[in-house]
C-alpha cells in the first residue's frame, strides 16, 4: 500500500487490479456537463475495498459516483472499468461492464413511484433476465426478506416513508447482484436505529452476502458526514474545493492533518477507531 | 425667419433620435423573426433526432425485454384506447347526428342521395374520423405524457432507469409510440362506425327516403381498398407523431414546476401542426392515386 505510481498516489498493486480506475479525471456537474464539478481525480478502487468518500454537499459527490456508474462519460481523462478503457468499449461490453455495478442514490433512492416496492426491484431482473418468472419472483422475495421490506412489497414506492425508500434502492441496486455497489450519501435522514442497520449491513456485503453468492462486495460510499464509517471504511478520500484528496487508510485517517477533514470529523471521532486499519 | 447655425444644429439630433427609433424597432422586429426562426429550427432538429433516436431503439431492441415492454403496451391501449371509447362513442353519436344525418337530409332534399355514399366516406373516413379520434388521444392522454415524462425526469428517474441499465428510451417511449398508434387506430375505427350509423338513424328519423340498405351500399362502393391501407397508415402516423412529440417535450430537459404548463402546451400545439401537415400529406397521396 507504501509503493505508490506517479499518478496522484495510487497504490502501483491497487491499481493493476482495479476495477473501477480514474486516471486524471475532470467530471461534469450533472445540470451543466460542460462545467467541471471535480478535476484531477486519480484513484483506483480494488475489488473487496471499502471506499469512503467525504465532502460538503455540493462538492460533486453524487456526480462524481454517476461517472464512476457509467451513467456520464468524464470531461477529461480515463474512466477505467474491470481494467477497460471506458471510451474505447462498444455499447455491449460497456453494457455488461456497468451491469456489475449497482448505484444506490441518495434523498429516497429515486424510486419508480407508480410502481409497489416489489415491482421496484423485480423491474432490472425482469427487463435483463429473459425466462421464467419463478426465478425472478424467488429472488425478489429473498432480497425483500433480506432488506426487511417483506410487509411493504405491496405498497406503491411512492407512499413509503423515507428511510424505506432509501432500503428499496438498495434491495433495487442488488437486484442483479453487482460486483461494485456505489451508495450516495445513504445515511442522510435516518435515524439512528436505521443508520446502524445501514452499518451493519453493508459490512456483511463487504464480507460476502449470500445475496452475492458468498463474494465479497466492493463499496464505494459518498457522505457529508465521516463520523458513522470511521470505523468501517478501508480507504477515505475527500473532495475539497473542486479537487481529489485521498487521505488512506484509518491510520492515515486518525493521523491527518488536513484541517478540513478534522471539520468533517467530530471530537468523538477516536472512539470510531477502536477497530484500527 | 432665418434659421440660425446653432437653431440648425439643435435640430439636427432630433431628427436622427427618430431616425434611431425607427430603426431599433425594425432591428429589433427583425431579431425577433431570427429568434423565432432559430428557434423552430431547432425544435424541428430536435424532434427528428429524438424520432430517429426512438426508431432506431426500436428496431435494435424489437421484442427485447418483453416481459416488462409488453405489458406497458397493453397499458398504454387500454390508457389511450380501451378507456376513452365512451367519449368517443359519444363524440361520434353527437357528430353523426349534427353533421352527417343533416348532410343526408340535404343531399336527398336536392335530389343527390346517390352521393350520400360518397360524401360520407370522404368526410368521415378519410378526414373526421382520424383527426377526431386524434385529437381526443392528444387532449385525454398526450397532454398527461407531457407532465408524467417531466416529472420522472425532474425526480430522477430516468437516471435511475440509466442507472439499472434499462434504456429510458426503450421503457419510456416506444411503448407510448406503439400504443398511442394502436389505439387512435382502433378509435378511428370506432368512431368511424358509431358516426355512419348514428347519422343515417338521425336522417331516418327526419322521414329521408333512404333505405338503410340503400345507403350501405353506397358507403360500400365508394370505399375503395386504397381508403383501408390509407385509414390505417395515417391513423398510426398520427399516434406516433402524437407520442413523439409529447415524449420529447417531457424528456428533452429536466422540467420545473413552472416549466410544465408551457411544455404541455408546445406539445399540443407542435402535436396539432404536425397531425394536420401529415392530413395534407395524405390528401395529396389519395388525389395522387
Amino acid at each position: 500500500m507504501n509503493a505508490t505510481s506517479p499518478i496522484g498516489g495510487v497504490p502501483a498493486a491497487r491499481a493493476a487490479a482495479a476495477v473501477i480506475e480514474m486516471i486524471d479525471v475532470s467530471i461534469g456537474l450533472a445540470g451543466a456537463v460542460e462545467t467541471a464539478a471535480v478535476e484531477g481525480i486519480h484513484c483506483a478502487i480494488a475489488a473487496g475495498d471499502y471506499w469512503v468518500i467525504g465532502g460538503p454537499p455540493g462538492s460533486g459527490k453524487t456526480d462524481l459516483l454517476a461517472t464512476m456508474a457509467g451513467l456520464y462519460r468524464p470531461l477529461k481523462g480515463t474512466l477505467r472499468l474491470f481494467g477497460k478503457d471506458s471510451a474505447k468499449l462498444d455499447e455491449d461490453d460497456f453494457r455488461a461492464a456497468r451491469l456489475r455495478i449497482g448505484l444506490v442514490f441518495d434523498n429516497g433512492g429515486r424510486l419508480f413511484n407508480h410502481l409497489t416496492v416489489a415491482e421496484n426491484i423485480a423491474l432490472p431482473l425482469r427487463y435483463h433476465r429473459e425466462g421464467q418468472s419463478g426465478p425472478t419472483e424467488e429472488r425478489v422475495s429473498r432480497i425483500l426478506e433480506v432488506t426487511g421490506l417483506t410487509a411493504l412489497a405491496r405498497d406503491l414506492a411512492g407512499q413509503i416513508k423515507h428511510g424505506s425508500r432509501q432500503r428499496v434502492g438498495l434491495a433495487r441496486a442488488l437486484a442483479l447482484g453487482p460486483e461494485i455497489l456505489l451508495l450516495d450519501n445513504p445515511l442522510t435522514g435516518l435515524g439512528q436505529r436505521e443508520s446502524r442497520w445501514w452499518r451493519e449491513f453493508l459490512a456483511r456485503l463487504a464480507a460476502g452476502h449470500e445475496l452475492t453468492g458468498g463474494q465479497p462486495v466492493t463499496l464505494a460510499i459518498t457522505c457529508d458526514d465521516l463520523r458513522p464509517w470511521a470505523d468501517q471504511g478501508k480507504q477515505f478520500a475527500l473532495l475539497r474545493q473542486k479537487r481529489w484528496v485521498r487521505i488512506g487508510g484509518r491510520i492515515e485517517l486518525a493521523g491527518s492533518e488536513e484541517p478540513f477533514l478534522r471539520e468533517l470529523l467530530a471530537p468523538d471521532f477516536n472512539v470510531g477507531l477502536a477497530g484500527g486499519s | 425667419m432665418t434659421t440660425e447655425p446653432w437653431q440648425t444644429n439643435i435640430r439636427q439630433p432630433t431628427f436622427d433620435n427618430q431616425q434611431l427609433t425607427t430603426d431599433n424597432q425594425q432591428l429589433r422586429y427583425l431579431d425577433s423573426v431570427g429568434r423565432n426562426i432559430i428557434r423552430f429550427l431547432q425544435t424541428a432538429q430536435g424532434l427528428i433526432a429524438f424520432t430517429l433516436i426512438a426508431l432506431g431503439v426500436a428496431l435494435t431492441k424489437f421484442n427485447a425485454a418483453a416481459r416488462v415492454i409488453h405489458p406497458l403496451i397493453r397499458s398504454q391501449i387500454y390508457r389511450a384506447g380501451l378507456r376513452l371509447l365512451p367519449m368517443i362513442g359519444f363524440l361520434a353519436c353527437a357528430l353523426g347526428l349534427m353533421i352527417i344525418g343533416q348532410m343526408v337530409a340535404l343531399l336527398t332534399r336536392v335530389g343527390a342521395q346517390n352521393l350520400a355514399g360518397t360524401v360520407m366516406v370522404t368526410v368521415v373516413v378519410r378526414e373526421l374520423g382520424p383527426l377526431a379520434a386524434a385529437l381526443v388521444v392528444l387532449a385525454r392522454v398526450g397532454a398527461a405524457y407531457v407532465i408524467e415524462l417531466g416529472t420522472a425526469r425532474a425526480l430522477g428517474e430516468v437516471e435511475a432507469l440509466e442507472a439499472l441499465c434499462i434504456d429510458p428510451v426503450h421503457y419510456l417511449v416506444i411503448p407510448r409510440i406503439i400504443g398511442l398508434a394502436l389505439s387512435i387506430f382502433s378509435l378511428t375505427v370506432y368512431f368511424i362506425i358509431v358516426t355512419l350509423v348514428s347519422g343515417y338513424l338521425f336522417a331516418f328519423v327526419q322521414d329521408v327516403p333512404l333505405l338503410p340498405g340503400d345507403y350501405f351500399k353506397q358507403l360500400a362502393t365508394a370505399l375503395v381498398w386504397e381508403d383501408f391501407a390509407l385509414l390505417a397508415l395515417k391513423t398510426c402516423s398520427f399516434g406516433m407523431v402524437i407520442a413523439v412529440v409529447t415524449c420529447y417535450q417531457g424528456l428533452a430537459q429536466p422540467l420545473r414546476l413552472e416549466q410544465v404548463a408551457g411544455a404541455t402546451t408546445r406539445a399540443v400545439v407542435q402535436s396539432v401542426v404536425a397531425c394536420v401537415l401529415l392530413d395534407v400529406l395524405f390528401i395529396v397521396i389519395y388525389l395522387a392515386m
